[in-house]
């Protein structure tokens, strides 16, 4: 009815001056990918035809409820049915249009899309590899110049922002530490999977998103059109922090694609080097600390009090104040480190050592036998992680 | 009202009644039990993995997954029970001379979906099992690393997930043309029509279920495969909607509360069934999909659909149930609130969604606050407006308004009207003769 239509016009009128500083649209973020703008041609297209359809179906029924109402005097009819052959073809003309809407005006360009869509092969210049795990994105290249480039994005918003009131930063929940960069105008192949549960990458502007399931591959493609920075999130309910686990990707030209991969492999080769060498207590409680909050806090609590029963403490705990190593030097099964390295089964307690550096493991579990009342005094270095690998 | 409406005593298996009802209660403390024994410090808290319960999430999630597991299966008993009554019901029950093709249209929307649920409760029960079994006793049917899959889960789940939707909404669709028959005061236009678009319907409904999960990966032949059978579910449908229309065509109309929400349930479903159209193209659908503009889809079918659906056939036979009639003024209020709360709260989640909100996350990023803000003033708006409706229906029963009369309104027709309001409780014994 029309106080419906009213409704929408007063909302319309209400967002207008809002949308002015606010940086939400009335549609589909703008596209940046021949995919997204495709997505974008096809749901507009159908958005005018059920818009057509449903103004021409409620312009019927409001001239119904107006002029054939008992308080105007209209008399009721009889009919139950077309009466006749021209009223029966009358009666089926909606239908023919129906099915024409259907399977023509929108079944033919949706079927052209999917097509698009699927072709990840054709003309693919890049391979892309990206693992989901609860609650952050894997990247690795698999081919070309970049190809043994892998790393981890995690959620960069701290918890003042998140638990305290903080005024929140501009990209609140949508910024990492480790963004993802790509090249433009390059079609890249991409392969999706997962280590736990089922995550869904997705980046609207890109008009991608395409389920991680943990044991599958699936795959996806994307061409950026033009530089800048992209931003999406988990679209697949993972778990505690599925709401954290946001996709920042740069599109960069090709040239400053290959600097930054020149770059990013000097990194990696610094934080292997930096296993080798040994790490003064100090400043494995310092990286300890950091990768802790980053990666730790979500379930075990920044104060490691954790979120009993399904998160336990780690202050006190029996599992961290005990060995890790044997004699022998081998990891004790389900004690501290192999916990952290290798995950618990059936829990979200994940392998770490697929996701965290030698330093890093070694750093937080440092850290975590020497905070939150635990006073094991030990420390571990990255060389023994590696070599427990 | 089944058996009012067929011209029988009562149910068929009055005992079977009796159990499929009585299956609910502990059904639904089970499923809560865990998440009260939470709040003291018992246990793991109450089912985690959302309503659709997909492995791995749910296979790592704490007990309250296993009494989600056995509620379900008691839910399941109960159902199929129900539903076995129904359709005993309607096939051996009816009055003398009513033949199927003389059935009031409610009784033909409960037939459909008593045979959706017994047809996907078991699928359902079978899925929800072997998700018990991978939990307990190291099986792998959805586990990668054993040699099972992840996505069986999402296909035998939808199986009875998608009819699911339709058991909940063919009833309604069934009492809708009575509904309008009446307050136009004109028989129901293209009854055969109707009564093989329900029959359509339920036999679609089992072969869709994949677009569900579009975005999980599939041949390009499965995928155009549910794109196309999706698509073809709004034929049906607009035969209905076409029935319906046709039907207060040219009557002569008047606008109880009843009949307000029997239009405003064809007005806001009709918006749940379009923006269905569109989600049923593959390709806009990765971004539709698990956003809040299908969350918005979501509520427009099964709250405009659904609940609206039920106000309109609570109102319509109110009267009857309790020989009493209902605030007339409150009634009418009460649909003009819901109607326009209802669209506060969830018009902008079409917008929030298309803008790229994903569903079931915990906080937001700072471009979706003001869509949010709107969704939450007309989220309380619609809650507080239903304690309308919770008033008027209780006072109604404690024999307030005006006595009723048999046929309670001017055009009703149907057997049911015939009885006194309200209706002895052994009614229609002997039973009526239908010509």
């Amino acid at each position: 009815m029309n106080r419906l239509l009213r409704s929408l016009v007063a909302m319309l009128a209400v967002f207008t001056p809002l949308a002015a500083f606010a940086d939400y649209t009335w549609n589909f973020p703008e596209p940046a990918t021949p995919l997204a703008l495709d997505t974008l041609n096809v749901h507009n297209k159908f958005m005018l035809i059920t818009i057509v359809i449903f103004v021409v179906v409620l312009g019927i029924m409001l001239y119904s409820m107006v002029r054939h109402r008992k308080s105007v005097g209209h008399q009721a009819s009889d009919f139950t049915g077309p009466k006749n052959r021209k009223q029966l073809l009358w009666t089926l003309l909606p239908f023919a249009i129906l099915l024409y809407i259907d399977f023509i005006l929108m079944g033919i360009p949706a079927a052209h899309s999917i097509f698009m869509m699927e072709d990840t092969k054709t003309n693919a210049q890049m391979v892309l590899k990206i693992t989901g795990s609860q609650w952050k994105w894997q990247y690795e290249f698999m081919d070309g110049d970049a190809q043994g480039i892998k790393f981890v994005s995690n959620l960069k918003t701290p918890d003042d922002q998140l638990y305290k009131g903080a005024p929140k930063g501009e990209h609140y929940l949508l910024e990492v530490d480790n963004e993802l960069v790509l090249p433009t105008n390059k079609k890249i192949r991409v392969l999706l999977t997962a280590t736990d549960v089922i995550h869904n990458w997705w980046v609207p502007q890109f008009g991608v998103a395409r389920d991680a399931i943990p044991g599958f591959l699936r795959e996806t493609w994307l061409e950026i059109d033009k530089p800048g920075i992209y931003r999406g999130q988990c679209k697949e309910l993972c778990g505690r922090g599925h709401g954290y686990m946001p996709v920042v990707v740069r599109a960069v030209p090709e040239e400053e694609f290959k600097t930054w991969v020149v770059a990013k492999k000097d990194e990696q080769q610094a934080t292997a080097a930096s296993a080798d060498k040994v790490w003064t207590k100090d400043e494995l409680m310092a990286k300890g600390g950091e990768t802790y909050n980053k990666v730790c806090a979500v379930c075990h609590q920044p104060n490691g009090q954790g979120l009993p029963p399904a998160f336990p403490a780690l202050a006190g705990s029996k599992v961290v104040n005990a060995a890790v190593v044997d004699g022998e030097g081998h990891l004790i099964k389900d004690h501290h480190l192999d916990r952290v390295m290798n995950g618990k089964a059936g829990t979200a307690m994940q392998a770490f050592k697929n996701t965290l550096s030698d330093a890093e493991i070694a750093s937080v579990v440092t850290y975590e036998r020497n905070s939150f009342g635990n006073a094991m005094g030990d420390i571990i270095q990255p060389s023994q992680v590696k070599a427990l690998r | 009202m089944l058996p009012l409406m067929i011209g029988a005593p009562d149910m068929a298996l009055p005992r079977l009644n009796n159990w499929g009802f009585w299956l609910l209660p502990p059904a639904g403390t089970i499923l809560l039990m865990p998440l009260v024994l939470y709040f003291f410090g018992i246990g793991t808290g109450g089912a985690d993995a959302g309503w659709t319960l997909y492995p791995p999430l749910s296979a790592q999630s704490g007990w309250g997954i296993d009494f989600a597991i056995l509620a379900l299966h008691l839910m399941g008993i109960s159902s199929v029970m129900g539903s076995i009554n129904v359709v005993v019901t309607i096939l051996n029950m009816r009055a003398p001379g009513m033949t199927m093709m003389k059935l009031p249209m409610f009784a033909w929307g409960w037939l459909m979906t008593a045979f959706l649920l017994i047809a996907t409760i078991p699928v359902l029960a079978g899925a929800i099992t072997m998700l018990l079994t991978d939990r307990h006793f190291d099986t792998h049917f959805f586990n990668a690393a054993g040699g099972g899959d992840p996505i069986l889960f999402q296909h035998l789940f939808w199986f009875f997930g998608h009819p699911e939707v339709y058991i909940l909404l063919l009833p309604i669709w069934g009492f809708i043309p009575h509904i309008l028959e009446t307050f136009a005061r004109k028989p129901m236009y293209g009854y055969k029509a109707q009564v093989w678009s329900l029959v359509c319907i339920a036999a679609l409904s089992v072969i869709v279920w994949a677009h569900h999960f579009f975005t999980a990966g599939m041949p390009v032949q499965a995928l155009l495969y549910f794109m196309y059978s999706t698509m073809s579910i709004s034929v049906p449908l607009a035969v209905l909607f076409f029935c319906w229309i046709a039907t207060i065509w040219r009557g002569s109309m008047t606008f109880e509360t009843p009949m307000l929400f029997a239009l405003g349930f064809i007005i806001l479903f009709g918006i749940g069934g379009l923006t269905g159209l569109v989600l049923a193209d593959v390709a806009a659908d990765a971004q539709y999909h698990h956003s809040y503009f299908v969350v918005a889809h979501f509520h427009y079918t099964l709250f405009a659909g659904g609940i609206m659906g039920v106000m309109a056939g609570v109102y319509y036979w109110l009267p009857k149930m309790t020989g009493h009639m209902f605030n007339e003024k409150l009634g009418k209020l009460h649909f003009w609130l819901t109607v326009f709360s209802f669209n506060l709260t969830f018009m902008p989640q079409f917008f929030v969604g298309l803008a790229g909100m994903p569903r079931r996350i915990p906080d937001y990023a700072l471009q979706f606050t003001e869509f949010n803000m709107i969704s939450t003033i007309g989220a309380f708006a619609l809650g507080l407006s239903q304690l309308i409706f919770v008033y008027n229906v209780v006072t109604t029963w404690r024999g307030k308004g005006e006595k009723a009369t048999d046929g309670v309104w001017e055009g009703s027709k149907g057997l049911e009207w015939q009885l006194s309001s309200p209706p002895p409780h052994h009614s229609w014994d002997p039973q009526p003769v239908v010509k």
